[in-house]
């Protein structure tokens, strides 16, 4: 077999496995909790691809997972493991609404324009914090961004209690509304915002910067091997930045787009794990942005089973994060298996 | 009896021990796992799985001390998983404690549905403040039993990491994966142990949440004590017994916002209530550095590296 179809082949296999032992595992789980797995799986796939409702579904909640992904997927091209993508939705939406809040009188267009900006900036920036701290004070990324997140969603907090409060929201303090005239409207002919096309955009451009420019093949080899970069005059410090920054503004751009497209206000509702979910897609799609696409959907429609499966078979909403903590930990076990499957090249016979 | 800013104090010394109970368990679990050279990220999910256990068997078997204990259990699964997910080649240990704290918090809300709203018995406290008339004081000094076993378990945990033979091989395998190979010590075991012991204390952990204080089940009961417990650890520089100042301080630390409100200060509340996490952040900004290791710290780890 040439060696190339095996390095192609090998990784497709080894996660389509992974998903099955996923499911088994999974199936077992619900069997255990008296549930028929076989059921719920029809139950799942009915929710999540059985109709047009549901596949908009899905693709609703896929949009923001392609982005928080790729908040864990470019960092990962650098060695990193940065799961700071709660933190950058949040402030990315905070900053969002924010920004279109002081320019009340602006065209529709100005306004989501300087949001995206704003968002895309604050979460580049919340994002870039952990990079720094990990290249300039050996600051572990993991923990610093983890903690950035709580920091984030305390900041939401205030800000939305205190200066940029609506008296008028009273039992679930909001920023003012941006307007219904500033919110983004649907991708004709459908019920889909236009947040799904973002998200597909930028792992494209993402996919795109990694591997088809020199800065991508630049911080390849600066994950690969820091030392072996530095010697060649590679600027790492500079490139861990600037791909933090990329990566943070996607998430950012997330939390823009939840604001502008379905909240209409910034407020706790940021915080819906879609930064924690978004790691386990950049863990699946083994951080290749293109790969993002399909695992996304197929999380979004994860998640988007979780009502039916409460309603159908009374199982608790939290039995699709059990589901994806199956599969996360079986992805991460499979590591293991690269290399075991693909020929070695006999001894002495170059 | 007026004690206005002296309530203060009170109030954050008393919340230095009440809500620094759960930290000290923690961080004496990732101390004793990271000592053996692995981090468990994980910690997070076991707290949280070690409330809802204790929180449910307390519940059925009106035994609060018996849930602690099953609480202890369930944290040791948690972290033997981890553990020996971690011992096959090319797995990532940061990773993998990413997974289970999605993981264990799951599988806690799942489990836990049915206990949010049933009341569980409460575990005692030893009151330590009879004396006193002034209430604050007296409420403050209401000290919870797994805090002193705390105090024994940080106590003890350093004494036999420093002088006994399991103490000595628990180091050598963090300090060293291939002298202690070469030793004939079983690395992978010894890691396993480590680890699952360590989730057994951050069961405990888990459990004074369910069981004191808070005293409830909900899924917001934890807000990343398990997390923050890697980063005490650095502070404590892997000693027990520094785990048990730091603990102390960052439950004083998490104490001030609601001391300061019950004075009449409310602006601010979240971002008192975010200093834990600032310091825990400020702290790792101030120790590491790119140029030097930190004094104590075990070289297999990867988090240092």
């Amino acid at each position: 077999m040439p060696h190339t179809l095996n390095k192609a082949l090998e990784p497709f296999l080894i996660i389509v496995g992974s998903l099955s032992v996923s499911m088994v595992l999974f199936g077992a789980f619900v069997a255990a909790a008296g549930a028929n797995p076989f059921e719920v799986y029809q139950t799942m796939y009915r929710a999540a691809f059985g109709t047009s409702f549901s596949w908009q579904n899905t693709l609703i909640r896929a949009a923001p997972l392609m982005l928080t992904a790729l908040c864990t997927a470019l960092p990962g091209y650098l060695g990193l493991i940065i799961i700071g993508g709660e933190g950058a939705v949040v402030m990315g939406g905070l900053f969002a609404a924010i920004a279109a809040l002081t320019i009340p009188d602006a065209s529709p267009m100005v306004v989501l324009t300087t949001m995206a900006l704003a968002g895309m900036a604050a979460g580049a920036i919340w994002l870039a914090i952990g990079g720094a701290l990990r290249h300039y004070r050996a600051v572990n990324e993991t923990i610093s961004s983890l903690l950035l997140n709580y920091i984030a969603i305390a900041l939401l907090n205030h800000l939305v209690t205190s200066t940029f409060r609506d008296p008028e929201s009273l039992n679930h303090p909001s920023t003012h509304h941006i307007g219904e005239a500033n919110m983004i409207g649907l991708i004709p002919g459908t019920d889909l915002h236009w947040g799904l096309v973002f998200g597909i955009v930028a792992c494209i451009l993402s996919w795109f910067l990694m591997h088809h420019t020199v800065f991508g093949f630049s911080s390849q080899i600066a994950g690969g091997n820091v030392r072996a970069a530095q010697i060649a005059g590679l600027p790492v410090g500079r490139l861990i930045l600037i791909v933090c920054c990329v990566a943070g503004a996607a998430g950012g751009l997330a939390g823009m787009v939840e604001v502008a497209a379905i909240h209409g206000r910034a407020n706790d509702t940021l915080n819906a794990n879609y930064g924690y979910a978004g790691i386990l897609v950049a863990f699946v799609a083994r951080n290749n942005p293109l790969a993002i696409i399909p695992v996304a959907v197929l999380l979004g429609g994860i998640r988007a089973s979780s009502g039916l499966l409460q309603r159908v078979h009374e199982l608790p909403d939290a039995t699709v994060l059990v589901m994806q903590g199956i599969i996360f930990l079986v992805i991460l076990f499979s590591e293991t298996l690269y290399g075991r499957f693909s020929r070695m090249p006999k001894q002495g016979a170059v | 009896m007026e004690v206005g800013w002296w309530g203060v104090l009170i109030a954050v010394l008393g919340g230095a021990i009440r809500i620094g109970t759960p930290f000290l368990f923690v961080s004496l679990g990732e101390c004793l796992t990271e000592k053996s050279g692995r981090i468990n990220l994980g910690l997070e999910g076991t707290l949280v799985m070690g409330a809802m256990t204790g929180y449910a068997v307390a519940l059925h078997s009106g035994s609060p001390w018996l849930g602690v204990l099953c609480a202890g259990l369930a944290g040791m699964t948690l972290g033997a998983l981890h553990s020996w997910l971690c011992s096959f080649r090319r797995v990532n240990d940061i990773a993998v404690g990413i997974a289970m704290m999605l993981f264990g918090t799951g599988l806690a809300f799942f489990l836990g549905k049915p206990y949010i709203q049933p009341s569980a018995p409460r575990l005692p406290s030893i009151d330590l403040g009879g004396w006193s008339d002034v209430p604050q004081l007296s409420a403050a000094l209401q000290i919870n039993a797994l805090f002193l076993l705390g105090v024994i378990v940080a106590i003890a945990l350093g004494w036999m990491l420093k002088h006994t033979a399991w103490g000595l091989k628990v180091r050598v395998v963090g300090e060293s994966a291939d002298a202690a190979r070469a030793l004939g010590l079983p690395v992978d075991r010894i890691r396993i142990m480590s680890t699952a012991l360590g989730g057994f204390l951050a069961g405990i952990g888990g459990s004074y949440l369910s069981l004191y204080y808070p005293f409830n089940w909900s899924e917001g009961l934890s807000s990343g004590q398990g997390l923050m417990a890697v980063a005490l650890v650095i502070f404590a520089r892997w000693k027990p017994v520094g785990c048990l100042w730091v603990s102390l301080l960052w439950g004083g630390a998490a104490a001030l916002g609601p001391s300061l409100q019950s004075v009449g200060i409310t602006g601010g509340y979240y971002i008192f209530n975010a200093i834990p996490y600032i310091m825990t952040l400020a702290v790792m900004i101030i120790t590491c550095s790119p140029r030097r290791n930190l004094a104590g710290v075990p070289h297999e780890l990867t988090v240092t590296r």
